[in-house]
């Protein structure tokens, strides 16, 4: 068997509380590194502002998605009761933004709701069934109780011994190169 | 003392003293100072153990009673509508009192899920996932009705809009296909919300795993989520917002529901207050059964710590309020039928306590009104078993104010020589037993193979999950 080759992908710290990996993700980005992320077993309040994350995007899907649905609704009831086949029901007109109202109301939330669910995955990037980060044996625990920081070896700042010393420095536990082996 | 001065006059802004509110403890949400590690071992430990004896017993039994649906489905078919006990004048019968009953089941998920979330009520994390579950299974019960009682199943797709041979298109004018937009969306979005928020619990299970089958199964499942901080800013947001989509979504369902009712031109149906009280009569009904489903599992699993006193205490104070409201539009209803002095909406209304079906109506005052004011006792919550039977009551309740609603006012017509009773059949009565069984099917694989509680969001709200230790 040939022998395997690893791409370094970063390095990793361990830390046991929530209160660490926060103190420690507001030093690492103080430091400005830029290429880096925290696996926790839960979204940490305030970690988002401490890593230095904008507000996310996903409404942005959800407003897309929601607007769609409402001009869905109305085309529908429009082509399908006014012009296709206009169909006489208690004197009513034909199209008229009001007695259809639920179906509109249903079919925004329905599409605002697929927007944010896709909205989500798409800016997550998932599916993505093979990561790097994986590759960590004790990957698993960061769903657990443990919590983990990454930094990669495409950040600018990245040195293999400085980058190192600096996590060991923030009390991060059991520092380890992640590499992902490749064919 | 803050003073305030309008011109030369000086008045004093606040005539109260300052009080000094007393020192208030919440609760604990997880009992005996549990740690991370136990949640996840807990959790996932339902679901990775060996499958336990009554948990086949169940599902075998289960599956016999779904089977009632299945061949009362098969008769139906093959044979016609006939067969079931719809007749003139009572054309709905049990097809639209189980209809409603099952989707009212589910609005309480919803609730949990969606409008205590948005609300910040932290108790709901323990037990909204498996409330968001019975959801999912109670529509899927609620959608066999209506379906075949089309008549023609293989026809209901006709209810879309879709093109057909006919060259016509649905009618949107008719409650009755408001109806369809409503519930299709409420299954759909009430299965992308419960799906979403198992996606990192799932990845938690798949991380676990030690089998092959396990790892692809949760693996595909959970799409590959990492517990990076930035896919939990892009969930936490999505969750979010699906929570505020759902909470108009629900108020809309039940209330799409009662226009069924409320658009007809019938005495006893065509009212305004229908839309609010279908939505606390489905809310009220939905507790119910999370109190009856959620207390044999905490037994089962040994889950006291996790869903604790507190938290029964907090379902049966809702079950209480929403119990009220409900009593509240019955005796509403009957004051606007007096007070509207519209005969026939008087007539169906004391036609409905002291007509035909009087023992429906007051089997449904007793369950309904009556029987969660008992929760206004601390000793009464505190009693488990006592608190189940209870909710048993409220199950049965509402069934029979969809019963009450849907037939006395159908039985008895504008014209006496067209006045019938109804009864329902045998196929009626097996169709609807057998549904209990397969939403306990859909249930017990649910337990056996998802993650029971949404272990994050349980972290979220322990004490250590907290970075400021407390302190803002």
């Amino acid at each position: 068997m040939s022998k395997v080759m690893e791409i370094k992908y970063g390095i990793s710290a361990t830390f046991n509380t929530a209160k660490d990996i926060f103190e420690a993700a507001g030093k690492v980005r103080e430091k400005g590194y830029t290429n880096w992320e925290c696996y926790t077993p839960m979204p940490i309040h305030g970690l988002d502002g401490q890593m230095g994350y904008s507000r996310s995007k996903v409404p942005c899907f959800t407003l897309a998605g929601g607007v769609t649905g409402f001009f869905t609704g109305m085309l529908i009831v429009w082509y399908m009761n006014a012009f296709d086949y206009p169909l006489i029901v208690g004197g009513k007109p034909y199209f008229s933004p009001i007695y259809p109202f639920p179906v509109f109301y249903e079919l925004t939330i329905l599409f605002a709701a697929f927007g944010t669910l896709f909205g989500m995955f798409f800016l997550n990037r998932l599916p993505r069934h093979n990561h790097p980060v994986f590759e960590h044996k004790a990957f698993g625990r960061t769903g657990d109780d443990k919590f983990m920081i990454v930094i990669e070896v495409e950040d600018p700042l990245f040195d293999d011994e400085e980058t190192e010393s600096f996590l060991k420095k923030l009390g991060g536990k059991s520092v380890a190169v992640i590499s992902e082996p490749i064919d | 003392m803050i003073m305030a001065t309008v011109g030369e006059k000086v008045f004093e802004k606040s005539i109260l003293k300052k009080v000094k509110p007393a020192p208030w403890r919440d609760p604990p949400l997880v009992e005996n100072k549990r740690s991370f590690h136990w949640v996840t071992e807990k959790i996932c430990g339902i679901v990775e153990s060996k499958t336990p004896t009554w948990w086949w017993w169940c599902f075998i039994t289960a599956l016999c009673v779904a089977s009632f649906t299945g061949m009362g489905l098969v008769y139906l078919v093959s044979t016609g509508v006939g067969v079931w006990g719809n007749n003139n004048p009572v054309n709905w019968g049990w097809a639209i009192v189980n209809f409603v009953f099952w989707i009212g089941i589910g609005h309480a998920g919803t609730l949990i899920s969606a409008v205590l979330c948005l609300l910040k009520q932290k108790w709901r994390t323990s037990i909204n996932r498996a409330s968001e579950a019975m959801t999912v299974f109670a529509v899927l019960c609620a959608g066999i009705f209506p379906l075949f009682h089309v008549g023609r199943v293989w026809f209901a797709w006709w209810l879309f809009p879709l093109p057909n041979a006919n060259a016509i298109w649905p009618q949107f004018r008719s409650p009755l296909e408001w109806d369809v937009f409503a519930v299709s969306t409420y299954a759909t979005v009430s299965i992308l919300f419960w799906y979403m928020g198992m996606i990192p619990d799932l990845a938690v299970i798949r991380d676990r795993a030690k089998e092959t089958w396990r790892k692809y199964f949760y693996g595909i499942l959970s799409m590959g989520w990492r517990n990076a901080n930035n896919h939990w800013r892009n969930f936490e947001m999505a969750y979010l917002i699906l929570a505020g989509l759902s909470t108009p979504l629900v108020l809309s369902v039940h209330t799409i529901v009662s226009f069924d009712f409320a658009v007809a031109n019938l005495p006893g149906w065509h009212t305004t207050i229908f839309p609010p009280y279908f939505v606390a009569g489905a809310i009220f009904s939905g507790f119910g059964m999370v109190l009856t489903l959620l207390l044999p599992l905490r037994a089962l699993f040994g889950l006291h710590d996790l869903i604790t006193q507190n938290h029964i205490d907090n379902i049966c104070k809702i079950t209480l309020a929403t119990g009220s409201m409900v009593g509240y539009a019955y005796s509403m209803e009957f004051f606007i039928a007096w007070y509207g002095a519209n005969s026939y909406e008087g007539f169906a209304f004391i036609n409905r306590a002291f007509g035909n079906y009087w023992w429906a109506y007051w089997i449904m005052i007793s369950c309904n009104v009556i029987s969660p004011q008992l929760f206004w006792f601390k000793a009464i919550r505190n009693n488990t078993p006592l608190v189940w039977i209870i909710s048993i009551f409220v199950n049965i309740g509402m069934w029979f104010e969809r019963f009450v609603i849907a037939n006395t006012t159908l039985s008895r017509d504008f014209l006496p020589s067209s006045w019938g009773y109804y009864s329902p059949s045998i196929v009626d009565i097996f169709t609807f037993v057998g549904t209990f069984g397969f939403f306990s099917v859909l249930f017990l694989l649910f337990i056996r193979f998802l993650p029971l509680m949404p272990m994050a969001e349980i972290k979220m709200v322990m004490p250590q999950a907290d970075p400021h230790g407390g302190k803002h």
